[in-house]
Formats: structure tokens, sequence, C-alpha cells
């Protein structure tokens, strides 16, 4: 056996990198927080690739890849046997991650030395990005659900601290509490599906959870409430958890605002490694899910598809770069959650959680290259809006090409890597469910359309004057978007089939030609529109945008999605909970309190007379007592 | 002398000390070395504590000292500790340390006013070793009494109503209380023979289910006012809001959990049959004061105010834990005692320290002040991300503990309630971001504010101690769970017949 605990040290090194930030960083100059963040992370890195290769070529057992926990360490105890472990779970999902998580969190840190320089608070922002990909490294190697959890809520609050960085700015600040506060509220159902779980079987672990033709969901079978069994009470309340995360319609509404961080922000957290977090928890889950609750498993792939199209509608209609790609996020997410929902079990029939995982690692890359690469045209021209852009090719060729390289990824031609993932969910899903496929379907013509309306507007389209010329940006900047440039296109030669399976074996595939031609076609249809309208200054577009009336301007406030949640918050929350809640204890609870207190004082008020200190009065009032009292007996023993 | 009386004698040396002192400064000086030495022989305390239980000692209580009082009534001095008071005694010790640094500028009748916050420390101190029924409600009656003077004389806004309010509300409890103690008393010698005060006496033995029935309530609620139980939680935001920024740290932090402790070593302990019977009425109070002070919370205006609800939600949640009568909950209850004593330490302490500053409470009259005040701006969004149970903080611990132990409650009411009780997590965050953001972020809109000036080295010493505590039973929270957890286990043995 390979001794892999030093795979400790992947999470450790942001951690340490983000306790010596954080209390030291304001005594230097920022850039030593930057550089020592960025070589931290470049440590972590290089761990991570000689993790994932011990782990693939070297610590394979015949043809199965092995479970590996090489370290856990107990860190509360609940029950004799609900206890929480802190440890580290290597099975191939968890190895593709830490890959994934310190590439994309490498270039950001790499990036950031460009894009943040001179920012305010440049230490705080290395400081938060470490904290942030500590805590992601340790969601993803939990070797139980609650260490699962407890990373989690550390990765939620790092984006909350992260989208809330221009913290002077009101909208940022808003953004961060409404991301907040929505994954919240997820997380709440995630925790409520957790001790229902652990309830009925007894632990937390993976390890039990999983284990092939375990009976550990006896305890469970019989029980059911309100019509829905137990099992699928706790599965979809923690699948609530991944929606609000991986921002699933209708708890998507924190992640378009929440591109009011910082963009390479954005690109780490809100596009490459967070928001997937959701479907990492559902790949983790997949043999319960798919063994125990096949219908909720279904559920999974309808939200999946329904979010996936829903978000690519919006996309085509958004003027600001960010929020496209917000939506465009969204939509990806969708196709992955898709691929959960119409895979199986073993063998070839595992081909959809195998492209799950495979969309995910494109998807980083050439997510993340789109949003770094919108970073450097922001800061190029100082706006975020399409209107301000035009022609910029002629000014920035480097984020010109990678940008198009990665349009071209996420629009499925090939050879770029998004073609090979998004093949293999389409093909996942033609076999199982028909109604997923055709969705999926027209979603990759609209991605293409809208992917390719963003580039057509940026680097080409009118000649915009600019007040200051727009340059290219530093090397430390082009140097990630030119190596995720790389993973973007030649990304989808890696063999994932012989990587990730559910049940671990390697399996063969190859490109299905059924599926492969017509969503290329679809794909190209849908940069050939963008090009019609885009490529040069038209009115098309605005002929269009007229003819579509109210469906244009519906789709454009994004259905309305956003004045519903501030209609339940504000006015029934808000108005109609909380304020009277207030206003009850004051008023009611409170007065009664008060009001004995009142009551005794004028009781007080009115019995003191009694106490005159008149002689005359206390001999008359005692001789009457007496009279009375013997009358009382008198009276009293008559009766008997 | 025994080292547990000492917790007593310190004190007491200390309001001597002061007697002779001239000023603030004197004062304070004095004040901060008896509460230092407290402090520091507090942490003895948990180290001989724990060497003593390495060693393998597995009585009850160690440290026990017994002197005859009063004979005639069988009242004596009992005093011993097991892992459940040693910590609560070490929360005493942090948030009195850190309370007397948080008032380090009082300047009005300083020395009267440390010699009142220090008795009322010895009153809480004296409560957590004491093992006698008797002495414990006299310790109880020497903590609440000062509380008035303190809040009648340097309190802020309506403070002569708000001190009358609390102490006359305390003071219903203590009648109740009264009550349910003397009805324990006479009950304690089913088959005749003396009647006696002692806890451990009286837990050997059976009292009546009757007589639990009936005295139960009145032990529960009697400890329940000081505990914020609902519907007589309303002291609370009134004298939190009056009260000085030390009161505050204590009344919150220390003796809102001397409800807590009295309903479980009192109420529970003792009568468990009733407690497992009657549980169901509490549980629907105590699930509407952690609910119904959260949503209380959101509105308010104060930051007191909101503490003080905030408050009212989470000891509420100890006492519905309580309610759960499991070993786990029981541990998550004392957990959240201590966490909650910290994290509203902190609050209030940061509270004094801001309005110190700004001389406003109002959130909406501060906005930007992270900008300004950089160093206390942190500090408070530690403690709001620790209040709403962020890991890594004591908080989540706390919580985690709770909701895992109350719903392996073989019933499903109980279970309900505890998913409701569950969702109170969104709601702190509400209230909790809701402020953050009102009044540290944003841009600073009163342009006086721009001159304010961050902490100073007393502040700083205060409020980091308190994050120290509260981030290193986050991190780590095994040991300090574990030995409440040993503790438990000869509670957990007596009440076995009646727990779920």
């Amino acid at each position: 056996m390979i001794d892999f605990s030093y795979t400790i040290l992947i999470p450790l090194i942001p951690l340490v990198v983000f306790l010596i930030t954080g209390l030291l960083g304001m005594k230097w100059k920022p850039l030593v927080s930057g550089v020592l963040g960025t070589i931290g992370l470049g440590i972590s890195f290089s761990l991570a690739l000689y993790a994932a290769y011990q782990y693939f070529f070297v610590a394979a057992v015949g043809d199965s890849y092995q479970t590996i926990i090489p370290v856990n360490m107990m860190w509360l105890s609940f029950t004799d046997h609900l206890k929480i472990y802190m440890g580290i779970l290597l099975d191939p999902i968890s190895v593709v991650m830490l890959v994934v998580v310190t590439t994309i969190s490498f270039m950001v840190h790499i990036y950031s030395l460009g894009y943040m320089k001179g920012e305010k608070g440049f230490q705080r922002f290395y400081a938060f990005l470490s904290l942030f990909t500590f805590s992601m490294l340790g969601l993803v190697i939990a070797t139980n659900i609650f260490q699962m959890y407890i990373f989690w809520e550390l990765v939620g609050v790092s984006s909350y601290l992260l989208i809330g960085f221009y913290y002077s700015k009101p909208s940022a600040v808003a953004a961060a509490k409404k991301a907040f506060i929505v994954t919240r509220f997820a997380d709440l159902g995630f925790l409520i599906g957790i001790l229902l779980l652990s309830f009925f079987t007894g632990t937390f672990d993976f390890d039990k959870l999983m284990q092939p033709g375990t009976n550990i969901f006896a305890g469970i079978a019989g029980v059911s409430f309100l019509g829905i069994s137990g099992i699928s009470w706790a599965m979809v309340l923690i699948f609530m958890g991944a929606a609000g995360k991986s921002a699933m319609f209708p708890l998507h509404i924190w992640l378009p605002d929440a591109m009011e961080g910082p963009t390479p922000v954005s690109a780490l957290i809100h596009a490459a490694t967070m928001v997937v977090a959701g479907v990492f928890l559902v790949a983790r889950m997949f043999p319960i899910y798919y063994f125990q609750t096949p219908d909720v498993l279904i559920f999974i792939g309808y939200v999946g598809g329904f979010t996936s199209l829903f978000a690519a509608i919006i996309a085509m209609t958004q003027n600001d770069i960010k929020r496209v790609l917000a939506y465009s996020t969204l939509s990806q997410i969708g196709y992955m959650m898709v691929a959960l929902g119409v895979s199986g079990y073993g063998g070839e029939a595992g081909l959809g959680y195998m492209a799950s995982m495979f969309h995910l690692f494109t998807h980083a890359m050439f997510k993340a290259l789109l949003f770094l690469a919108a970073g450097s045209i922001i800061h190029a021209v100082h706006s975020n809006f399409m209107q301000d852009m035009g022609s910029l090719r002629k000014y920035m060729p480097v984020t010109h090409f990678t940008f198009l390289a990665a349009s071209l990824a996420i629009s499925g031609i090939p050879p770029f890597a998004g073609f090979f993932s998004k093949d293999e969910i389409l093909a996942a899903a033609l076999h199982s469910n028909k109604i997923l496929f055709y969705i999926e379907y027209v979603t990759a013509g609209i991605t293409a359309f809208y992917i390719f309306r963003l580039y057509f507007n940026i680097f080409w389209g009118k000649n915009t004057r600019y007040e200051h010329t727009p340059e290219e940006s530093p090397l430390n900047m082009t140097i990630p978007l030119i190596f995720l440039a790389l993973g973007a296109t030649f990304g989808g030669f890696i063999p994932f089939h012989n990587l990730v399976s559910p049940d671990m074996k390697p399996f063969s595939t190859e490109t299905n030609f059924m599926v492969a031609i017509p969503s290329v076609a679809i794909g190209l249809l849908g940069i050939a529109f963008a090009w019609l309208l885009y490529k040069k200054e038209s009115d098309l577009s605005d002929r269009i945008i007229r003819r579509l009336g109210v469906l244009y301007t519906y789709t454009f406030h994004k259905f309305y999605i956003d004045e519903i949640y501030l209609f339940v918050t504000k006015k029934i929350i808000f108005n109609n909970i909380a304020r009277p809640v207030a206003w009850f204890d004051r008023h009611i609870v409170d007065g009664f309190m008060v009001g004995i207190g009142a009551v005794t004082m004028k009781i007080s008020v009115k019995i003191k007379r009694l106490q005159s200190g008149e002689l005359q009065q206390y001999a008359f009032v005692f001789v009457a007592g007496a009279l009375i009292l013997l009358l009382l007996i008198v009276y009293i023993s008559g009766v008997q | 002398m025994n080292i547990l009386s000492l917790f007593v004698a310190v004190p007491v040396i200390t309001i001597t000390g002061i007697l002779f002192t001239k000023g603030l400064k004197g004062a304070r000086l004095v004040s901060a070395i008896g509460m230092g030495i407290q402090l520091l022989l507090s942490v003895f305390l948990v180290f001989y504590y724990l060497s003593v239980r390495g060693a393998g000692n597995l009585h009850e209580m160690v440290l026990m000292v017994d002197y005859a009082w009063f004979p005639s009534l069988n009242i004596h001095y009992v005093v011993g500790v097991d892992g459940i008071s040693v910590a609560m005694i070490a929360l005493t010790s942090i948030v009195i340390f850190t309370g007397i640094f948080a008032s380090w500028e009082m300047e009005y009748l300083s020395r009267e006013f440390f010699i009142s916050l220090i008795l009322l420390a010895t009153g809480v101190f004296g409560f957590f070793i004491s093992l006698d029924l008797f002495t414990i409600f006299l310790f109880y009656e020497l903590a609440v009494i000062p509380m008035y003077l303190l809040i009648g004389i340097w309190g802020t806004g309506p403070k002569e109503f708000a001190a009358m309010k609390l102490t006359l509300m305390l003071m219903g409890g203590s009648a109740l209380l009264m009550v349910g103690i003397l009805g324990i008393y006479y009950h304690s010698a089913p088959d005749g023979g003396a009647y006696t005060f002692n806890i451990l006496e009286i837990a050997k033995i059976h009292i009546p289910i009757k007589a639990q029935r009936f005295f139960f309530p009145f032990t529960f609620v009697g400890f329940g006012v000081l505990g914020a139980l609902f519907p007589l939680h309303t002291w609370s935001p009134d004298g939190h809001s009056s009260a000085p920024t030390a009161v505050s740290m204590l009344h919150a932090g220390v003796l809102m959990k001397l409800g807590a402790y009295g309903c479980f070593r009192i109420a529970i302990f003792l009568m468990p049959e009733a407690a497992s019977e009657l549980a169901w009425i509490f549980i629907i109070l105590t699930s509407i004061s952690v609910v119904y002070g959260a949503f209380g919370a959101i509105m308010q205006k104060d930051l007191k105010y909101i503490n003080a609800y905030s408050s009212v939600s989470h000891v509420g949640l100890i006492l519905f834990a309580l309610l759960m009568m499991n070993k786990t909950a029981f541990d998550g209850a004392i957990l959240q005692m201590i966490s909650h004593g910290l994290m509203t330490a902190l609050f209030f302490a940061l509270i004094g320290m801001i309005y110190g500053r700004t001389h406003t409470r109002n959130i909406n009259e501060m906005s930007g002040l992270m900008k300004v005040i950089p160093f206390l701006g942190v500090m408070y969004v530690i403690a709001g991300l620790a209040s709403l149970g962020l890991p890594g903080f004591s908080g989540f611990v706390a919580e985690m503990t709770i909701f895992v132990g109350a719903f392996q409650h073989k019933d499903l009411f109980y279970r309900i309630a505890s998913i409701i009780v569950a969702s109170s997590i969104v709601i702190t965050a509400v209230y909790i971001l809701r402020v953050i953001g009102m009044f540290l972020l944003g841009p600073v809109r009163n342009k006086e504010h721009l001159q304010l000036k961050d902490a100073r080295w007393f502040e700083k010493l205060s409020t980091t101690t308190l994050v120290i505590a509260i981030a290193g039973i986050g991190i780590l929270p095994f040991w300090l769970s574990n030995t409440i957890m040993n503790s438990l286990q000869p509670i957990i043995d007596k009440l076995a017949p009646f727990l779920h």
C-alpha cells in the first residue's frame, strides 16, 4: 500500500497561509501576502497532481480503484455510534476534485497578483482566498457527511466574505447577504436530511453508507411521512442543500448577484469550484440515490434539465458580461445534474456519472477561463456592460484567442474539451430519458448562441471609441489564461472513462456519432445566428427584440423570480411575521407583565387608607369585625 | 482551605481590597488583579480536575467538603464540582475578567461599581460550587440583588424602570423556586429520618411522583424565568438594554445560565419522572422561545435589543435540549451554556465599546464603521458568525450536538419540534447579517464617525480573550465535550429509567 497521508498537506497549507496572512498580513507589504498565498497554493497544486498520479496509476488494485482513507481523526462524539471524524477519503471523484480545485485556485492566485494590484485590502483578499481553498479542499476529501457539512458551511462563509469584498459598496453587501441566506436556507434542508439519515442508519460515514449490499437502510424501510418514504425525505432534503449551493432553480437567485465580488472570485468560487459542490455531493451519495431512491434521482435530473434551459434562455438577453457567464454557469451545472439523474450503475450504464464529473472538469477549465478573460476585459475597459465594448480583438490578442477557445469549448465544437464531455452527457440522456435529451439538445444550441453573442459583441461589433485605449493585461494575468486555454482545448482527450465510474471500475466508451453530429450541428447553428446578428453593428437584433415584445421583457427581467422572492421575504416574512412578533412581544406579553405591576400599584393605593393611624377608626373596625364574626358563628351553628 | 471555597473567598477579599482604594484607578486595578487571580485559579482548577479524573477518580463530585451550618434544619455548606460545574466556573471567570476590562473607564462611583459587580460574581461562583439547595438559593439571591443597583445606578435610558422590572420578575421566579425547593426538602426523607438539602443525598432517594408533579413546574419555571422562558422573558430586552456593559455581559453571559443550570441540576436531576412526563409542555414553550426570540430580533433597531432577543432564542435552545433528556442533548445544552456565555459576553462588550464611541446604539444612525474601527468591526463580525453557528466557533459545536441529540428522541413529536427549532439557524443568519450589513458595512454616512478611534489595549485584551475561548472550543471541541460527557454519566445512570 502506498502511504497517502501526505495528502493532508494539500488542505493544511492554505489553512496555515490563511492564519498567517489573516493575523500578520496587515504588517507586511501587500505583495508579500499575495506571493505567500501563491507559493503555498503552488505546493498544494503539485501535491494534488502527484497524489492523482499515484492514485490512478500506482494504487489501483487489479482493474478497480480503491477507496483509501489515509487519515481519520475523531473530532467530536455525539453518541456511541454517531461521531464526527475529520479525515481524508480518496476515491476517483475526490482525487479529480482535488486536482480541479487546486488547479483553478492556483491560476486564480497568480492572476489576482495582477488583477487586484493596488486594491485596498489586497492582503484580506488573499487571506480569504486561502480560507476558501482550504474549506473547499476539506469538503471534497470529507470521509463522512458531517465533515462535509462543516466544510460546506465554511465555503459558504468564504463566499460571503469574498462577494462582500468591496464592503463599502451597498450592492456588494446586499449580494453577499443574499448569497449566504439563500444557501443557509438550503443548508437547513441538508442538515435535516443528515439528521434523518443518521437517525435511521446510525452512521455518518460514507464508507458504511456506500457499502454495496449493505442492509443499513433496513431501519428506514417501513418509515414514511406524508406518503413519502423516510429515505426519500432524507435524500430530497440532502439534495436541497446541493441545489442551494449549486444554484439550481428555484434556489438560483443568489448566483447572478454574487457577481458583485471581484472577478477572480467569480471564476474560482462561482464558476469552477464551490457551485459544483452540489454536483459533487450528489455524486458522492450516488449509490444511495441509485439503489434506495431512484425516484429522487429522476427528480434531480429534471431539476437540472429545467435549470439548464431556463438559465440559458435568460443568458441570451443579459448585457452585463459577468451575468451572462453566471447564467451560463447555472445552465452548465444543470447539465451535470442531468447527467447524474440519467446515470445507471456498473459498466457502461455508469456513463452519466462519469460524464457529470467529466463535464465538471472541463467546465471548470473553460468557465474559469471565460471569467478570467472577462476580468481581463473589465480591467482594460472599466465596465461590465457589453454596450461599452467592441472590436477589442485589436487591442487584446491574448485575451481574444483564449476567450475564443473557451467559447468554442462551451459550444461543444470538436476538438475542444466541452465537445467530449457534453457529448457523453447527451449520449447518456438519449439512452435513458428522451425528454431530458431534447431539453439538453436545444440548450446546447442556445448556449452556442449566447456565448457567441458575447464574443462578437466584445471582440467584433462596433468600433467603440475608448477614453483610454485598452491594453493587453500583464503577464501574470495572461499566463493563467493561456494555461486554462490549453486545458479548455485539450482537456477533452483525457480518458475519463478509465478514471471515474460509480463502481470504480474503468469501462470503455466511444464517441456516439448519432449524438455527436447533430449536437455539433446545432452548436454551429447557434454560432451562425450570433454571427449574423452581432458580427457587424446592425439593428437586426433590436428589430427581433421588438418583435418578441413581452417574451423578451420577461426574459430580460429573469422571469421576475427575484421580485417574487422579495415579495415573500419583505412583505410576508418581515412585515407579516417579524414585525408583528416584535409588536406582540412589546405590547401583549410584556404589557401583561407590566400590567400586573400596575394593578398591584393601583390596589395598594386603594387599600393604603386602611393604615390611617387613627385610633378611633382602628377601634371601630375591630369592634365591627368582631361583631360580624360573632354573628357568623351564631348563624352557622344555627344552621347546623 | 478548600480550593473551591477560594472561589468565594477571592472575590470577597477583592471587595475588601477595593474598600481601601480611592477613585477609578485603584478600584479597577484591584479588581483586575483579583479577577485575574480568579481566572488563574479556575485554569488551575480545570487542570487539577482533568488530572484527578485522569488518575482514575470516579467519584461523582471531586473536592467535596461538608460543614454543618444549621444542624437543626440539616443545612450544610457542601461544595464539590464535576466537569460541568468546572466548565461553568471557568466560563464565569473569563466573563468577569473580561467584564472588568470592558468597564475600565467607569468614572461614576467607580469603587461602588466594582464592588457591586464583584459581589454579583461572588454569588455566581458560590452557586456553581454549592451542592446544598439552601446555599444554592442563598447564592442565587446574592447574584440577583446587586443587579438592581448596577442597572438602577449605572444604567442608561429608563434605567430605574428596567431595574425594577428585572428585579421584580426575577424575584417572582425566586418565589416559585422557594416553593419548589421547600417541596423537595419536605420530601427528601420519604422513609422517615431527617430531611436534607443535599442534592447528592436527595438524588439517591425517589421523591414520590405526586410530589414531583406538583413541585417540578415550580422549580423549572422558577429557574426558567432567569433562563428567559417564554412568556416570562420580557425582563431581558429592557434589562439588557439599560444595563451597563459589564453587567449585560455578566447577566446574559452567566446569570441566564444559572437558570438553565438550575433547571438541569435541580429540577430535572431531582425530579426526573415529572420532567419526562411534563416535558412536552415545556418543549412547546421553549420551542416558542427559540423561534419567536429569533423573529423578535429581526426587526429591532437597538443593538442591545437585538442581542437580548437573540439571547432569548439561544438560551431557549438550552432549556429545549435539557428537556430532551438524553446524554447527547444534555451535553449539547451544557456546551451551549458555555458557548452562548462567551458569545454574548463578546457581543455586549463590543456593543458597549461601540456605544462609547458613537453614543448611539441605533443601527440606523451608524454605517460603514468597519472602515473606521476595523478591529472592533472584525470582532463584531466574528461574534456574529459564531452566533449564527459557523463551524470553527463554539456555537456550531453546541448547536449541532443539541440537534443531533434532540433528534435521537424516540417520540415523533419531539423530533418534529427539533426540526422546527433547527430552522432558527436560518432566522439567526438573517438578523445577524442584517445588523452587520447595516452598521458595519456600506459607506460611512455620518461624517462625525470618521473621527472615531479604534480599540485601546484593554478593549483588545478583553475581546481577544473571549474570541480565543470561542474559537478554541470550536476548533477542538473534543476534550470539552468529552469532559462533560464523562460527568454526565452518573447523572444518566440515575435518570436512566426515565430517559428516552
